[in-house]
């Protein structure tokens, strides 16, 4: 088997067998203690070699996609992480069950668990990452910081000491450097809380900062650090084997932040200097080799944008999700990497060999709401369809249509990278792929990441992290939908009822499927109430023969004809509005229509017979209710059937991507029942608390 | 041909009439002769085209029923017009073959009662085809003037012929009382309604009711004689006596809800059976009784595909589709044209209603004013009888001939009449043209196919006999907007009247003047010429509608699929008369 994996190297192999230390262990199966995405990309890759591959599966993961792909699958126990992924010892087990010699971590989870790291040492399996001793060094901020420090790499320095006096102070901001920092150790929302630009500046800005400090907290004690005005993340990629090697392969810049997570990525940082580039990359080396690094590892940074300065941040253990865009640029497979050093074998490349060419971005797709906050959400992909993959385009998914975002993991449902010869093309390509990727059925940032990749700072690459706050206004325009996309939306209905009735009739000899609509010497006028963006819009379609006419809020009626057309490999409506053609996307789930096109997806809500809502309060079967508003776990049920309950009460927790969710008393109402217990998952729309309906008991 | 762009057809139109070599499969397409260029061809297109537009205005009309005011007291209380619960009844993307919209035209003199102030007609609820008959509530508070007992009496002919499922959405105040002598007592009244009702639950011919508004009286026993009913909350009312009746007769006091209404009716009487929270609620749950008729078309249809499921565009199969014909239709219009002197070939109106112009004829070289032949409507084969001219004994032989062709195999028959009548003369009569004419007669009368005739001409004399007129019971028959009907034409008929008169003058020894002659003639004429007319006809219900002579082929593919729910049993003829 490790011969033939050896083969698979191809032109890439340096050396192998002729090296052969004791540290050679052939890997001929590897268990992915991890999930999704990231689970899929090693379980590719590793068959790519010849490598079998051992899954773990949570019970919802049961029929994921990465338990199907993998040769083997094993259940490591219940939803919860804690229950499942995040179990060592049982993981271990199933490895040692499964014959597999070595465990890929992927990200997140055990990746960066010294015990798990040390756990697998002890149990003579290979653990795919570096030596637990670099985790744990790496873990501790003030220890990585000063062996960074010992080693030459940039760190942000500060003064955290007892001594206030102004001298001290004085004498630790010159070593810092400016600008700098005065921040009131007790301050907090800006108040006490200076920047000195340059040394003359200091004590004028440390008094103030004192004196403010003083009369809003009672205390005037401050400390000191190197401020970065407008930072960028900008991290390096790193390799290192277990002979002492390191390399860089070039660095990322994932500035582009929003609740302290990455959405968009890209290689090579924009702006920097050839020069720079080589720093960041021997200071990132350097630092790998500080603690005797050994496999993929990433070294960030945090960069100035203004005199590009950098500083060592933190040194991620791991593969990083962002990896691919390095794999783009020079052209690697960095899990190809990761197998062959854990098998003992010397690095693939030497720094001098690893090239870079164009550009590469990665947006994360998540499932999410970025105009609420960027709350995650979790629910069904009822309709997915990506962009086409290609050597310049990878979907890095491990998910499929039908399947579900859970509330119990991570709710990234893919990676999108693109590669360009440039920024400009790379960037022109992911808004064009974004707008390809179609997903309904639960909340999706796409409609972001379009607007986030088109925004003009963006394309002038002026990111920091602040960009998202820095740019809200500009990056969440308001919604504005034409009564085109509003005449698609309503076409894309007529389409389907359409459809349906072909997929009910006789086809061949269905006069009443064949002559769709008809009436005998009028032509019917059907009406669909579109809501969007909180604004129904009425619509009206009239039927003459196979020609229609389309009025949107009592508008001009315009010539409307609809078809499904072939696509490349792939069907889409094409409408002609008032002579206008457009071909696009649309999916339809009873009661919305989803409306997918190169600015993004809008989502229309279908008007609903009124009786529907009414049903339940009139026929008095149930009262008014209280629905989950996303899918999650009730946490806390704070009340009980017979209590009655003023309006805002709180009565009862739902716990959704790890947000709590306070459900309260839309009135002053008695509670009839309660749909479920603690600890219950309920889905979304599911009726929580229902109240006995006054006006019935009346 | 498989068209994926099954929408724009009018792009294959021009496909189809490119010049193509003739290849053995193409044989039995027809070959048009028909001349766009000439004047004549655009002098009938333009005037048919005005006979369509009036048709469609006339249509428009009736359209909105009892007028704006009605309209709006209706709609305030929360009720659908009837033709948009129709709509909400049947399946979406499902045709609606209206019946006779224009009965009752300029009947009753000032009194309009558009539509006879009653919707019917044929459409497919959860993939049943179902005979609709809907109370229009703003046309005189939907009482039944007698075109209103005779169209749902009609309608109920059409659901017992075809065994399709009966559908009322009843809103009416019940019998017009001004009226009543001509709505009560006869066999073809009031009372015949739930008759027909009984007899067609005996049968196994669901009926289902829902009660949308009044339902008073006779009225009453629509939903009590239903097999399932349905009422709506606050608006439905059932009765025999309503409240001002009920305190004339008793002195009781009693609101119209008290007396019969949802509540009532559901929780204490049981007269219906499901509680509807409003129209489009009761629409629904009517759709539920239709599903759950365990008819096989019903069973076979997945209701929940038609609302709730999600669709993507991408794996829902295309349809295939039936070869369409290779002319269009609306050639049609300057084939014929409005002046039934002129005479065209029938075979130029066939090559425009079937299946890919596709036609085997029968006994072409004799007989050759009547044109029999077989061909496909939507893949169904069909016996087609058309009019070229006067009928001749040798005529009227190919076509019982043809008939009972179609009988013995069950063929179903369509009729496209052009026709003023049987030869006339000694030498007809010789050849016994009454006989064989008869022969023909007793043929159409007796077999037992689906039979559907399109007036598209004349209908003259027994000539309407021979090609299944009213009388001979076809499952629906249809008026092109140029037709005539009268058992003569007018001129003719004028001058019968003129020479009977002429010659009881001579017996007299008195003159008859020429001017005489016009001043008699006149007036016989005018009236033929009225109640020639298709309007005419239409309003008393002597046919189901007027059709546009471009849907033909659509209205006969509708017509037949409903019948085809009966597709006929054995046919024994009378006697021959040979």
């Amino acid at each position: 088997m490790y011969a033939r994996l050896l083969r698979n190297f191809g032109a890439n192999a340096r050396c192998f067998a002729t090296e052969a230390s004791p540290k050679v262990r052939p890997i001929s199966k590897i268990l992915i203690s991890n999930r999704g995405e990231i689970a899929c990309r090693v379980i590719r890759t590793a068959r790519k070699l010849g490598v079998r591959t051992v899954a773990v599966f949570s019970d919802p993961d049961e029929k994921s996609m990465h338990t199907q792909l993998a040769d083997e699958s094993y259940r490591v126990g219940e939803a919860a992480s804690s229950a499942s992924y995040l179990r060592g010892e049982r993981i271990l087990d199933i490895a040692k069950r499964s014959g597999a010699q070595a465990i890929h971590p992927g990200y997140g989870f055990l990746s960066e668990s010294v015990e798990f790291a040390e756990l697998c040492q002890r149990e003579g399996i290979i653990f795919m990452g570096p030596p637990s001793s670099a985790i744990r060094d790496m873990g501790i901020k003030s220890t990585s910081k000063a062996i960074m420090a010992a080693a030459g790499v940039p760190i942000i320095n500060g003064y955290h000491g007892d001594d206030q006096s102004d001298e001290c102070l004085q004498r630790e901001a010159d070593k810092i450097g400016f600008p700098l920092m005065i921040k009131a150790v007790r301050g907090g929302g800006g108040k006490g809380m200076r920047i000195a630009e340059k040394p003359d500046d200091f004590l004028t800005a440390l008094n103030s900062a004192r004196t403010e400090s003083e009369k809003s907290f009672g205390d005037s004690s401050v400390l000191l650090e190197r401020y970065v005005r407008s930072p960028r993340h900008v991290e390096v990629q790193v390799f290192a084997d277990q002979y002492g090697d390191a390399v860089y392969l070039w660095e990322r810049d994932c500035s582009v932040q929003r609740r302290h997570q990455k959405i968009i990525e890209e290689a090579p940082a924009p702006g920097l200097s050839e020069d720079l580039r080589r720093e960041l990359g021997e200071a990132a080396v350097r630092a790998a080799k500080a603690v005797g690094y050994v496999g993929a590892g990433t070294v960030e940074f945090i960069l100035d944008k203004e005199d590009l300065s950098f500083h060592f941040m933190e040194m991620n253990t791991r593969l990083q999700v962002e990896h691919p865009i390095t794999e783009m640029i020079t052209g690697t497979d960095l899990v190809e990497w990761q197998i062959r050093i854990a098998a003992g074998e010397p690095l693939p490349l030497k720094q001098s060999e690893i090239t870079r060419r164009g550009h590469a971005f990665e947006a994360r797709i998540y499932a999410e709401n970025p105009r609420g906050g960027f709350l995650p959400g979790a629910g069904p992909l009822r309709y997915l369809s990506t962009p086409q993959p290609s050597n310049n385009v990878r979907v890095e998914t491990g998910v499929r249509e039908g399947d579900e975002v859970s509330v119990h993991y991570d709710p990234m449902i893919a990676k999108l990278v693109v590669w360009g010869e440039n920024r400009t093309q790379a960037l022109n390509s992911l808004v064009a792929r974004l707008g390809e990727y179609h997903i309904s059925g639960l909340d999706t940032n796409i409609n972001f990441l379009i607007d986030l990749a088109s925004h003009p700072e963006f394309q002038l690459a002026n990111v920091h992290t602040g960009f998202i706050d820095e740019q809200f206004d500009t990056l969440f325009p308001p919604i504005i939908i034409s009564p085109q996309q509003v005449s698609q939306a309503a076409l894309a209905l007529v389409l389907n009822e359409l459809q349906a009735a072909f997929r009910n009739g006789n086809k061949d000899q269905d006069p009443f499927v064949a002559t769709p609509n008809a009436r005998l010497n009028y032509s019917l006028v059907r009406r669909y109430d579109l809501k969007a963006n909180e604004k129904v819009y009425s619509v009206a379609v009239k039927f003459d023969g196979e020609d229609m006419q389309i009025q949107v809020d009592n508008g001009d009626w315009q010539d409307a004809k609809v078809e499904r057309v072939q696509d490349g490999s792939r069907l889409k409506i094409r409408a002609n509005i008032n002579s206008n053609v457009t071909t696009y996307n649309a999916s339809i789930d009873g009661t919305s229509v989803s409306l997918f096109s190169e600015s993004g997806k809008v989502d229309f809500e279908v008007g609903q017979p009124k009786f529907l809502s009414a049903q339940g309060d009139q026929l008095g079967a149930v009262g008014s209710r209280i629905v989950a508003p996303m899918p999650g776990i009730l946490e806390k049920v704070l009340v009980k059937p017979g209590d009655k309950v003023k309006k805002g009460e709180n009565l009862a927790v739902l716990i959704a991507m790890k947000m709590e969710h306070i459900l309260k008393a839309p009135k002053d109402a008695t509670i009839k029942s309660i749909g479920g217990a603690a600890g219950d998952n309920v889905a979304k729309g599911a009726a929580v608390i229902t109240f006995v309906d006054e006006e019935v008991e009346k | 041909m498989i068209r994926l762009n099954w929408l724009f057809r009018s792009s294959s139109v021009l496909l189809r009439s490119q010049v193509r070599l003739l290849h053995v499969g193409d044989a039995n397409v027809l070959h048009s002769e028909v001349d766009k260029q000439s004047a004549e061809y655009k002098e009938n297109a333009r005037e048919m085209a005005s006979l369509v537009g009036d048709l469609r205005n006339f249509t428009s009309q009736v359209l909105k029923g009892g007028g704006q005011k009605a309209i709006e007291r209706h709609t305030s209380r929360g009720k659908l017009l009837a033709r948009e619960r129709i709509n909400l009844l049947l399946d979406k993307g499902s045709p609606f073959l209206e019946l006779s919209a224009l009965a009752g035209h300029e009947l009753y003199g000032e009194e309009v009662v558009n539509s006879g102030g009653i919707v019917t007609g044929v459409g497919r609820v959860c993939g049943t085809e179902c005979l609709v008959v809907a109370n229009d509530a703003t046309v005189k508070g939907g009482s039944y003037y007698p075109i209103t007992v005779k169209k749902h009496l009609r309608a109920q002919e059409i659901a017992q012929e075809n065994r399709l499922p009966c559908i009322y959405l009843v809103d009416s105040g019940g019998a017009n009382l001004p009226r009543q002598a001509d709505v009560f007592p006869d066999k073809l009244h009031f009372g015949r309604i739930f008759y027909n009702q009984a007899n067609m639950s005996a049968q196994g011919i669901p009926q289902i009711a829902v009660v949308m508004g009044s339902c008073t009286a006779g009225g009453a026993y629509v939903p009590a004689m239903a097999d399932e009913s349905i009422i709506v909350k606050k608006q439905g009312t059932i009765f025999l006596a309503g409240p001002p009746l009920v305190k004339a007769a008793t002195g009781e006091e009693v609101s119209a809800e008290d007396l019969g209404g949802a509540d009532l009716h559901c929780k204490t009487s049981g007269v219906t059976d499901h509680y509807a929270l409003d129209d489009e609620h009761a629409l629904y749950l009517a759709r539920q009784i239709v599903s759950n008729l365990n008819l096989s078309a019903t069973n076979s249809y997945n209701d929940q595909l038609m609302h709730s499921s999600q669709v993507n565009f991408q794996t829902a199969t295309p349809p295939s589709a039936v070869e369409e014909p290779r002319y269009d239709a609306e050639e049609l219009y300057g084939i014929v044209g409005p002046n039934l002197t002129k005479s065209f070939d029938v075979r130029e109106v066939i090559a425009r209603i079937v299946d890919g112009s596709r036609f085997t004829e029968f006994k072409k070289l004799y007989g050759e004013t009547l044109v029999c032949g077989f061909a496909k409507l939507y893949g169904h084969t069909v016996g087609i009888v058309g009019n070229n001219g006067v009928l001749f004994s040798e005529s009227a032989l190919k076509g019982a001939h043809f008939i009972q062709l179609c009988a013995q195999r069950k063929i179903p028959l369509v009729f496209l009449q052009n026709i003023t009548g049987f030869m006339v003369g000694r030498d007809a009569e010789a050849n016994g043209i009454a006989k064989n004419g008869a022969k023909m007669v007793t043929a159409v009368a007796c077999a037992n196919v689906p039979k559907f005739t399109v007036i598209i001409g004349g209908s003259y004399g027994a000539g309407n006999y021979g090609m299944c007129g009213r009388a001979y019971s076809p499952r629906f028959l249809y008026m092109w907007p140029n037709s005539r009907i009268s058992v003569m034409g007018g001129t003719q008929a004028a001058n019968v009247m003129a020479q009977i008169t002429e010659d009881q003058r001579k017996r007299a020894g008195k003159e008859f003047s020429e001017e005489e002659a016009q001043k008699l003639k006149a007036p016989i004429v005018e009236m033929f010429e009225a109640e020639g007319s298709p309007y005419y006809s239409t309003a008393r219900l002597w046919d189901d509608g007027i059709i546009d002579p471009a849907n033909t082929r659509q209205i006969l593919g509708l017509s037949l699929k409903a019948a085809l729910n009966n597709a006929g049993q054995e046919t024994k003829f009378g006697v021959f008369r040979m």
